[in-house]
């Protein structure tokens, strides 16, 4: 019979720390766990006394691949609790930044951090010798992207200029023409890029969960919308704790979240099971060709999810960039009034649904924060979706078994960082 | 031989070593000159033989110390990348609450699970070598800083205030828009990243030294700060130095 122990200290090629224990006895599974060893941060406790203004620049901090989705859950929460109602322009605006940080965190997991196991490399940059073209291209699409929120956010990581009720500084047009026209000639490498990912070998693995995203009738959500669950229907995003139901586990390293499974799963494969009617043309012809139906229940295919949400992110933003460009730039009084209240935000993120939600007293000085990120909320179905592959694995050799678990975390896209919520448990080995 | 080179991270939110990836103009002539052995969030090889280690993030519980420590005995060079390890960052906006109530009020009854103490910058730990400041890092020092260590030079890094930099780039002062600004005391070196985008600079590349500071509080409650506010300024990034104290 058989022994295998699998431990993986700090899973690599992901956002922040996590670990995979594994241990079977005579071809009994004894342990299989996913672990988060994050050092907590505590931001929703440190947020209270920032003024309304700050907040956002703070929390932005929570994450640095997914800050622009920060920084706008967290005005769209304070703007919720002051009453704010955001101009068109502004909400354009808002809805061009947020493809641009899709599409950069997207072209750098599947091409730097998934896309190595599957030519197998250690990481990408062995790539650069052995597959100049491929990793030239992967950089051409990412700095395509990061200049794409340069123009919009002024900053990519940490964005800058979007604040309560607008911008701090609107773009330049002659940043947007010149931006617009790089999108324009970004076909050929979008298509060499679905030619790559049709090379590569998908684990054959399902396991049906819920599938919870933001839904609009306007669009594929990403910036707006009410909750959408595949089991559950729809909800307005101001009832997202009732949905969330943040919980403890005391062998696991983060609070998860379920709904009414046991766990639910957030993301590109969410929203692409959820929304799949309202990607652009060139996202359905890539999602054809990548063999990505809707509904998909094998988790790996988020990253092919994640690569067809490239492809929208481009076509998307070209379109809302000529509305933009045909309707004008003008400046507008950002002025708002400063009252108490409470408001939730709520977007989708490159990893999931994330929410925001803050009290602020009567003169805009936040007293209470509460954020559910989207990486805890797929903590539970990662560890659902292990306990279910593991028994596939049983026959193959350990190196096998280790390399497949860590795939099948790294096709979540954990993002662990954003440990709001995160904490830490020694195990008794 | 190349000079081996390593990353790594204690509590932050990775986005310096991000800014690090996005070099996409310059990363592929970067490994022509040096070997990265060790980056977690980007490969999965990795070695313990490394002579300049990049340390992200700051200090915020025992178990960080002997981890850092290890890193200072290997490393011939250590710099520490970004605010959070340069000076604290806004990790140490806890400090300020007692951290007994901070981490009950995020984790409740399960409060005693999470370890936690205040927030530090790596040099309250152990010595540091070069700093490359910033939230996040500007991708173009990093890569002057990196440059200098490889011809065996000290790198250079601006000692005067982020208001050089923000009247050579012809801004209407922010003071002037209505807001207030810790560009006066603050370290240059950004180009005045925030303040060009027409919003206040806050302070995170530390201060520049010798800073008159109480001469930046007056200025601030002269712009209709309280003396709370204009401390309140100060802690967004500085919460580790004298002046937000």
């Amino acid at each position: 019979m058989k022994y295998i122990n699998v431990h993986v200290d700090h899973v690599t090629r992901v956002e922040g720390h996590g670990n995979i224990v594994v241990n079977v006895k005579e071809g009994k599974i004894e342990e299989c766990r996913w672990e988060v060893v994050e050092a907590p941060r505590f931001f929703e406790a440190f947020v209270r006394g920032r003024s309304y203004l700050e907040v956002a620049h703070i929390t932005s901090r929570i994450c640095g691949i997914c800050s622009v989705g920060h920084t706008l859950a967290s005005l769209k929460a304070t703007e919720a609790a002051m009453g704010v109602q955001i101009s068109e322009q502004t909400r354009l605006l808002r809805r061009i930044l947020i493809q641009g940080e899709n599409m950069q965190s997207h072209v750098l997991h599947t091409y730097f951090l998934a896309a190595p196991d599957f030519v197998g490399a250690p990481s990408v940059f062995p790539l650069v010798k052995t597959h100049p073209e491929v990793v030239l291209r992967a950089l051409r699409l990412k700095k395509l992207a990061n200049d794409l929120c340069d123009v919009f956010g002024g900053r990519t990581v940490h964005p800058i200029t979007p604040t309560v009720n607008g911008f701090t500084k609107l773009p330049e047009i002659k940043a947007i023409k010149e931006i617009r026209k790089r999108l324009a000639k970004a076909k050929p490498d979008l298509e060499a890029t679905v030619e790559l990912f049709k090379s590569f070998q998908i684990p054959d693995f399902k396991r049906e969960t819920e599938y919870i995203s933001l839904k609009s009738k306007e669009e594929y959500a990403l910036y707006d919308g009410v909750i959408a669950s595949t089991d559950a229907g729809t909800t307005p995003v101001e009832n997202y704790r009732q949905w969330t139901n943040e919980y403890c586990v005391p062998h696991s390293t983060a609070k998860y979240t379920k709904n009414v499974r046991e766990s639910y799963m957030v993301g590109a494969l969410a929203r692409f099971n959820n929304n799949y009617e309202q990607l652009s043309p060139g996202a359905k012809k890539a999602a054809a060709e990548l063999g990505l139906k809707a509904p998909c229940y094998n988790p790996f295919m988020n990253n092919i999810a994640q690569l067809v949400e490239v492809v929208h992110a481009v076509e998307e933003s070209s379109r809302l960039i000529d509305e933009l460009l045909a309707r004008g730039l003008q400046e507008e009084d950002r002025r708002i009034l400063i009252k108490a209240g409470r408001g939730v935000g709520a977007v989708d993120v490159p990893r999931g649904i994330l929410f925001h939600d803050y009290t602020y007293d009567k003169n805009g000085v936040c007293v209470a924060a509460n954020c559910v990120i989207p990486t805890n909320q797929n903590h539970g179905n990662i560890q659902k979706d292990m306990e279910a592959f593991l028994p596939h694995l049983l026959d193959k050799p350990e190196e096998e078994i280790r390399l497949s678990l860590e795939m099948l975390v790294r096709a979540y896209d954990p993002c662990i960082s954003c440990s709001t919520h995160l904490l830490k448990v020694d195990f008794i080995k | 031989m190349k000079p081996k080179i390593a990353f790594f991270d204690f509590a932050c939110c990775e986005g310096c070593q991000l800014q690090v990836i996005n070099l996409e103009s310059e990363i592929v002539d970067l490994l022509g000159l040096v070997d990265i052995v060790q980056f977690r969030e980007a490969m999965t090889e990795k070695s313990d033989d490394y002579a300049i280690a990049f340390v992200e993030g700051s200090i915020t519980r025992e178990k960080d110390i002997p981890r850092l420590k290890k890193i200072r005995e290997q490393a011939a060079i250590l710099v520490a990348l970004g605010a959070c390890a340069c000076i604290g960052g806004v990790n140490c906006l806890k400090n300020f609450q007692p951290l007994e109530e901070v981490r009950k009020y995020v984790y409740g009854d399960k409060a005693d699970w999470y370890e936690t103490f205040a927030a530090r910058p790596i040099d309250a730990v152990v010595p540091v070598d070069y700093y490359i400041h910033g939230c996040p890092i500007h991708k173009e020092e990093f890569l002057k800083v990196v440059k200098a260590l490889l011809l065996g030079k000290k790198p250079e890094i601006p000692t005067y205030p982020v208001c050089v930099e923000c009247k050579r780039a012809g801004n209407v002062c922010v003071f002037e828009l209505g807001m207030t600004c810790l560009g006066p005391v603050t370290r240059a070196g950004c180009g005045a990243w925030c303040p060009s985008h027409q919003d206040s600079c806050q302070g995170c590349r530390g201060l520049v030294p010798d800073p008159n500071t109480n001469a930046e509080k007056e200025v601030l409650q002269k712009y209709g700060l309280t003396v709370e506010q204009a401390l309140g300024q100060f802690r967004i990034f500085l919460g580790y130095t004298e002046v937000a104290k």
